[in-house]
């Protein structure tokens, strides 16, 4: 049934920290490895060693400059997969059932083997979340690794998203939101976690730690526009300055 | 968004056959021999069900289809789906009835026209619903879908029926539907992301530091989002196409009707003005899907 579930017993989801992301797309090819050689259909392209290659992805890393009013831009690398919203609009929207939310644990799920590929709920997603699969034409999304967090044979350590379990600076955290002294709770109320398009309404489970506050030098005149202060030369140098600064 | 070709036909043609259904439902006079009711309803069963199976080419797996009616509690795409089989079923029935007893049954007639009516809306709603795409996020999407479904319905209607001056009526709803239509076209243009309160400063969450701006994608080449809800392309013409939809869609099936009306010419001629308002809206159709423009195209630097 696609009607959302008015609560869930665990939020599991993502605190994803802008602050300490390099960009290395380690977690989007970690993703991508996973969940091609994992239980459900592989995760395809197409052309892929070709001139047109194309793909589905469940994990993207974007990278954005943020320019403040007067401090030189900065760079944000900013990894974007689904945020297993509360309010999800791609789960109401599905015909099928195909797209649901779980009870127990709030992952957002597609069954993929009653999926007609209408595309419906990716143009639902204000995020970007779900793509076509191009070989199985069924929807993909982040499954939060359902494969992974749940099983019993994989060993302790690997039982948390392969992005998770890849991020080589710590920038990926997993955990449930529901308990408010977990890794994840803790990190939001720390460091004032942060949800995408809150105009939008779905009330996504996942967070950003935004990026810490610059370190900035104390003078008064930090405008990235006004030119530095030329040093005095002296010597030839200095007849040079004086005699071109008189000629106009 | 992506203007799918099996959409576009998709939503014209079942438009104008449903819009035929509702006004046949009511009880459109038609001449009521059984051969022309089964041409009656061949054209507007046949407009509609052309259009239900033209719609199910762009789904992934066209086979499962049947899998769509199940959700109709939360599902605009299954309430529609529900709702225009409903429809065809009971205009089947109305249509055989009629022929087989030469009598119109107006209850059933009447719950005909009401599932053609929910049928349009619902398919509306599956645009209007969007909230990530604010030009479609209006009461005014499902206005303009239902006013030309009427409009195109009409011509065809009045082109097989036996109508006391339909052309004066046709002219009317044309005109009533373009004035939606104008409204929605206005209020697009004061809906785009921006107006919606959707930026890339909204969208990473970042709007705290600075100016927000895309440097590198995720991927040089394209992917599902971008050819889907990044779509341009479409929109390099779309001034010109705009006219072809006035044109075509309005003031070429006004003039076809007034010819009719004021000669002795056949009803049979308002079936020109039909097809060319079928012709416009097919552009305007375009239109609605190439100039949407999707939240998710925040994250690729595009509008």
């Amino acid at each position: 049934m696609t009607s959302l579930p008015q609560s869930t017993e665990k939020r599991l989801g993502l605190v994803i920290d802008l602050d300490t992301c390099v960009g290395c797309h380690a977690c989007a090819v970690n993703c991508k490895e996973w969940n091609t050689g994992a239980g459900a259909s592989p995760l395809a392209d197409t052309d892929a060693y070709g001139a047109d290659v194309s793909g589905a992805w469940l994990n993207r890393i974007h990278t954005f400059e943020v320019t403040p009013e007067n401090a030189p831009a900065q760079i944000v690398h900013f990894p974007k997969s689904c945020l297993h919203c509360d309010d999800a609009p791609c789960v109401t929207v599905c015909p099928t059932g195909a797209s649901h939310k779980r009870s127990e644990d709030g992952i957002v799920l597609v069954t993929e083997d009653i999926c007609i590929g209408c595309g419906l709920c990716a143009w639902a997603c204000p995020y970007g979340a779900r793509e076509m699969d191009p070989v199985e034409n069924v929807m993909k999304k982040c499954t939060l690794c359902v494969d992974r967090i749940y099983s019993e044979t994989l060993a302790e350590e690997d039982r948390i998203p392969a992005c998770v379990r890849t991020c080589p600076s710590s920038a990926r955290h997993f955990g449930d939101f529901n308990d408010p002294d977990s890794n994840v709770s803790r990190l939001v109320a720390e460091r004032g976690g942060i949800d995408l398009m809150p105009e939008m309404e779905t009330r996504p489970v996942n967070k950003y730690l935004p990026p810490r506050p610059k370190t900035r030098p104390a003078s008064k005149a930090p405008s990235a526009a006004a030119p530095a202060s030329v040093p005095k030369a002296d010597g030839f140098l200095g007849w040079l300055d004086a005699a071109l600064d008189k000629l106009g | 968004m992506h203007p799918a070709v099996s959409v576009i036909f998709f939503t014209v043609m079942s438009g104008a056959g449903l819009g035929m259904i509702f006004l046949i439902g009511l009880g459109f006079p038609v001449d009521a021999s059984a051969g022309w009711v089964f041409l009656v309803g061949v054209v507007g069963g046949g407009l509609s069900v052309a259009g239900l199976l033209v719609s199910t080419f762009h789904l992934g797996h066209p086979e499962r289809a049947w899998r769509a009616l199940s959700q109709w509690r939360s599902s605009w795409l299954s309430r529609e789906g529900i709702a225009a089989i409903a429809t065809l079923i009971l205009f089947g029935i109305y249509v055989l009835a009629w022929m087989a007893t030469g009598k119109r049954y107006p209850v059933l007639g009447l719950a005909t026209a009401l599932g053609a009516a929910l049928t349009v809306f619902t398919t509306s709603m599956i645009y209007a619903q969007l909230k990530t795409v604010p030009q479609w996020h209006s009461r005014l999407t499902p206005l303009v879908y239902c006013g030309f479904a009427l409009g195109s319905g009409w011509l065809l209607a009045s082109a097989f029926g036996t109508h006391e001056a339909p052309e004066f009526w046709g002219i009317a709803l044309i005109g009533l539907a373009w004035a939606a239509k104008w409204m929605w076209w206005a209020r697009a243009s004061r809906a785009r992301l921006a107006d919606a309160g959707s930026t890339p400063e909204t969208a990473t969450g970042l709007g705290f530091i600075g100016k927000v701006r895309l440097l590198e994608r995720p991927h040089t080449g394209g992917n599902y989002l971008t050819r889907e809800m990044v779509h341009r392309i479409g929109r390099k013409h779309a001034s010109r196409l705009r006219m072809l939809a006035l044109v075509f869609g309005g003031v070429v099936p006004v003039l076809v009707l007034a010819i009719v009306g004021l000669s002795d010419a056949p009803g049979l001629f308002n079936l020109l003005a039909a097809i060319s308002m079928i012709i416009g809206l097919l552009a305007e159709r375009w239109l609605f899907f190439a100039e949407a423009e999707h939240a998710v195209s925040l994250y690729y630097g595009h509008r």
